[in-house]
């Protein structure tokens, strides 16, 4: 994406040929190991050079029934030799271990598309199963696609046959020989795919050979079988070679999400000089963060999983009270009950980062699906006047330095910081070029230890409107904080109205000082006016990005504003917003940053608005901006 | 913390300037008053010690200690005093909570507490009713309270602090009454355990619950109805005329006369805090049943502390490994790209 690969110029964006770009997507039944196939088929596609984005679509059952088209698990990867922003709107390739893996998702595939199909699984109980009442393979329902249906699953029973597993076990291998083939239709190495399997079955070498054998029988086929003369959109499929794309050199890694956060908060902490406390209890999608974190206990790092989400933010906030890192992560229904301790965490004027990664809503929703639905939770969703800075990530990649940036606010201005993911960011993977640390500025945490000139006061302030953060433990500086409305400078217990006046403007000015603390706002693509601005937030950023490029190209005047802090927003974005004619804001959601915009500019934001769990496709983002320009 | 030298402290060098804001006599006036008897007993710095609480009228305690404190939200207290110990396990941490905070917002919190053995001191102000919100029932009203919620009288019946607290897996477990000159000691008890230290203190709200617990702390009816339990000595009362017997047949405790001063010939008991089984009978043998009521150190039988197994794993999984963050964050499967960006 943007942050790991150079951006393209306009007279690149439009040369011809165009540079290429393929997508593929793996689909099948839960346990056939799809997301484990797309993954390590990542890792080549990394490997080999390319830009990448992928997308992993679960069910939220951890194993639905076989063959039923609610249990089917697919995994998107777009890759090419130029910088891929998104995931693919349309794949070119759909590879589809049953019935029920090609009925759900045969119809986003592009027209002319391959279909591979295991025609083992196209027996009369699996077809029932996924509602087809004649066997597709066989009559014309796919004759918009290619169709490439040859029996995976017997020809993976063959090759793991010299190794004498059981038949489950056997068909277990299936996945490895679809991604043997899929490695020989784009000429990809399968040497470190062999190394990874002696790994990961270093303790059982049969189980290890078995695959190797499936994932090289896969690759045989590809090479042998009479498959030329199938296409790949205008390609010829045979072999396909994606030369890599162009980047910056150094040294990179393929990052999801949930790692990047972790491995940014680590450096967070690291840059105020700080131990951090991880409070999390389990949720999708942002369990993962929490176990990231278990690892690291050599960086200083407590992981504590609570009884609850109300204790697991309750303990960061004890711990940032004792001196450390106070933080805790969750997904939106686990925010909510967190929704009192943030309260407190305002009023008590300790740092605390939160991280959302949300998901699709309200209540229980959509628990592995991605939305973008938590903006007015995370801006406004407390008790009281109860002000709190606000970052959206908007890659995998972006993850880390939003995190970074989420800890130097907490601790430089003494509050609470929500950082806001999602389930798309946490768990799809993007090239990351590994940055040098060396490059980031620290900002060491300077606790009071001494009573200063003119006395202690708890609720005293520095330039930051900050107030300064005491160690219990610390001689001379006994006092007790609270819930309970604060007395200016002094912290004691204080109801009284001018008292609540002034402490709500404190808390109020300190939050929007944190926007002189910020960069401005830049344009991402564009002029710094024109017709149309096309702004967006979070894990839009790559269907807004390309689309926009598109529309460029096509001599449309649009540009493309991308808000990482939402709260306080940057102070020239009025401004900039204003040099504008039209304002389109696409969002996973039904309205939020278009709001919040036109509350704080008076403008006339238009919404563009998609709440069906999937992120945005570059076409219908296009479709808006020529509707708008239109 | 190395520092040897004796910590001399006087009980006002525990009390804050804080105007003190119960009612009048309210029974919290008399356990703020043990509490800071107790404290340069104990031989601790005042700011080495954090005061954490809740919501309610208890929760008001930790602005009367001239120590570190932290007035929480409703029943979170025990989360964030895990988060502050965990942080700084050298910190003596307090929990001041209260029946409506502890048992009834804020039951999850105290079960989880208790069963990981924080080592910290629990304080529940036990009331048998909510104050600061004027009068409703609580978790631990008995059947029949009538108060604003309940104008026909609650038909729930109430949670036994201590058996809940047992049931959790505390690992110390104490009784005490807010005005009885035996508080100090149990609070003193509860400090010297090493692990999460469960005191129940029966505390008379004046104002809207007066006399629930007279029948057993009433001068005149205190010998019959106090049982004060100590370690390795026979479970007597009434001036030692009475006593505990287990009696085989039912494996219930009974009371037994004590005659002269012969209480193994009556059967009585010696008190073993470390049994958990008769710690249990002990819990469940007073109030509600009519029978005296089991007081002071009911079951005590340490074991390692939660904060000790975090920082000893933390320690353990850290051993050798250097905090290398630009080694971390390159970790995984990498490539290097050489070229410089081709240009088109």
């Amino acid at each position: 994406m943007a942050s790991a690969v150079r951006e393209l110029t306009p007279r690149e964006a439009s040369a011809h040929p165009a540079p290429e770009a393929v997508v593929v997507r793996f689909a099948g039944d839960s346990g056939d190991g799809m997301q484990l196939t797309g993954g390590q088929f990542t890792l080549s596609t990394a490997l080999a050079g390319n830009d990448l984005a992928t997308f992993p679509d679960f069910p939220a059952e951890i194993r639905a029934p076989q063959g039923t088209t609610f249990g089917v698990s697919a995994f998107q990867i777009n890759f090419g030799s130029t910088a891929i922003e998104t995931a693919g709107d349309e794949p070119d390739v759909l590879i589809a271990m049953n019935p029920a893996a090609l009925k759900t998702n045969v119809g986003s595939l592009k027209a002319g598309g391959l279909i591979i199909a295991d025609e083992g699984e196209f027996g009369a109980r699996n077809l029932a199963k996924a509602g087809y009442e004649v066997n597709p393979l066989t009559d014309d329902s796919l004759s918009k696609w290619q169709v490439m249906a040859f029996n995976i699953s017997q020809l993976t029973m063959d090759a793991v046959k010299p190794f004498g597993l059981g038949n489950k076990e056997a068909l277990r291998c299936k996945n490895m020989w679809t991604l043997g083939l899929a490695l020989w239709m784009f000429d990809r190495d399968r040497a470190p795919l062999i190394q990874w399997l002696k790994e990961k079955f270093a303790k059982n070498p049969v189980l290890a050979d078995a695959n190797i054998a499936a994932l090289n029988a896969g690759h045989a086929y590809g090479e042998t079988a009479e498959i030329g003369g199938v296409g790949l959109g205008n390609a010829r499929l045979q072999q396909h070679h994606i030369a890599p794309a162009p980047a910056e050199p150094g040294l990179y890694r393929t990052i999801t999400g949930a790692e990047s956060i972790s491995l940014g908060l680590v450096a967070g902490a690291q840059l105020a000089g700080l131990k951090m406390f991880f409070g999390g209890y389990p949720i999708t999608p942002a369990s993962a963060i929490l176990h990231h974190l278990s690892r690291l206990k050599e960086f200083g790092i407590t992981t504590f999983q609570a009884e609850d989400e109300i204790a697991a933010i309750a303990s960061a906030i004890g711990a940032s009270y004792a001196g450390q890192l106070g933080v805790t992560s969750s997904s939106g229904p686990g925010i909510a009950l967190k929704g009192e301790a943030l309260g407190l965490a305002i009023m008590t004027e300790l740092p605390l980062v939160v991280v959302n990664s949300q998901r699709g809503g309200p209540s229980t929703g959509l628990p592995t699906k991605t939305e973008q639905s938590d903006l007015y939770q995370a801006v406004y969703g407390r008790n009281g006047d109860a002000p709190m800075p606000v970052i959206a990530a908007r890659s995998p990649a972006d993850a880390f330095d939003c995190a970074i940036e989420a800890v130097r606010i907490a601790t430089q201005f003494m509050t609470p910081v929500m950082l806001l993911t999602d389930g798309y960011i946490a768990n799809a993977a993007e090239p990351w070029k590994v940055p040098d640390m060396s490059g980031y500025e620290p900002f060491p945490v300077r606790f009071l230890d001494h009573v200063p000139e003119g006395g202690f006061k708890p609720y005293g302030r520095d330039e930051k409107l900050a107030r300064p953060w005491v160690k219990p433990g610390t001689p001379g500086l006994i006092h007790r904080i609270g819930g309970i409305e604060k007395q200016v400078d002094t912290g004691h217990i204080d109801y009284s109205p001018a008292n609540h006046q002034a402490m709500t403007d404190i808390r109020r000015a300190k939050v929007e000082g944190v926007a002189n603390y910020v960069p401005d706002q830049t344009v991402e693509l564009g002029n710094e006016s024109g017709k149309l601005v096309v702004v967006g937030w979070g894990s839009t950023f790559g269907p807004i990005h390309q689309a926009v490029r598109r529309a460029r190209a096509r001599g449309h005047d649009v540009s493309h504003v991308h808000i990482r802090h939402i709260w306080p927003l940057p102070r020239n974005l009025g401004d900039l917003l204003g040099s504008y004619e039209k304002i389109l804001v696409p969002e996973m959601n039904t309205g939020q940053l278009k709001t919040v915009l036109r509350d704080q500019y008076l403008v006339d934001a238009r919404p563009l608005n998609k709440v069906s769990g999937q992120p945005f496709r570059i076409a219908e983002i296009e479709a808006a901006i020529e509707s708008a320009l239109a | 913390m190395n520092d040897m030298t004796p910590i001399t402290t006087t009980p006002k060098d525990w009390e804050t300037d804080q105007e003190v804001r119960w009612c009048p006599g309210c029974g919290d006036y008399a356990i703020l008053k043990a509490v800071q008897r107790t404290m340069p007993e104990l031989g601790v710095r005042p700011e080495n010690t954090v005061f954490v609480s809740g919501i309610g009228c208890s929760s008001r305690f930790p602005y009367y200690m001239e120590t570190y404190g932290f007035h929480t939200i409703h029943g979170r207290a025990p989360a964030i005093a895990t988060g502050v110990k965990l942080a700084n396990p050298e910190l003596d941490v307090w929990i001041i909570t209260g029946d409506g905070d502890a048992l009834s917002i804020g039951g999850n919190h105290t079960m989880h507490l208790l069963r990981r053995n924080l080592d910290c001191q629990i304080l529940l102000f036990n009331n048998e009713i909510y104050g600061l919100t004027k009068g409703q029932y609580s978790p631990t009203s008995r059947v029949g309270t009538r108060s604003p919620s309940t104008p026909f009288g609650s038909v729930d019946r109430p949670a036994s602090p201590c058996s809940f607290a047992l049931g959790s897996g505390a690992r110390f477990v104490a009784r005490g009454i807010d005005t009885h000159k035996n508080l100090p000691a149990v609070l003193k008890a509860a400090h010297a355990h090493k692990g999460a230290s469960f005191v129940e203190i029966y505390q008379n709200c004046i104002v809207y619950n007066d006399d629930v617990f007279a029948p057993f702390t009433e001068k005149k009816a205190a010998p019959e109805n106090q049982i004060w339990l100590e370690n390795g000595k026979p479970i007597l009362f009434a001036g030692g005329t009475k006593g505990l017997c287990l009696d085989r047949t039912d494996l219930k405790l009974h009371v037994v006369d004590v005659v002269d001063g012969d209480w193994e010939a009556a059967g009585v008991i010696v008190h073993d805090e470390t049994n958990h089984g008769v710690a249990q009978m002990l819990i469940d043998f007073g109030p509600g049943e009519g029978g005296p009521v089991a007081l002071g150190v009911i079951y005590n039988h340490p074991r390692p502390t939660f904060d000790r197994a975090v920082v000893e794993q933390n320690n353990a999984a850290s051993s050798g490994k250097a905090a290398d963050l630009q080694k971390l964050i390159g970790k995984g499967q990498t490539w290097q790209v050489e070229k410089e960006p081709h240009v088109i």
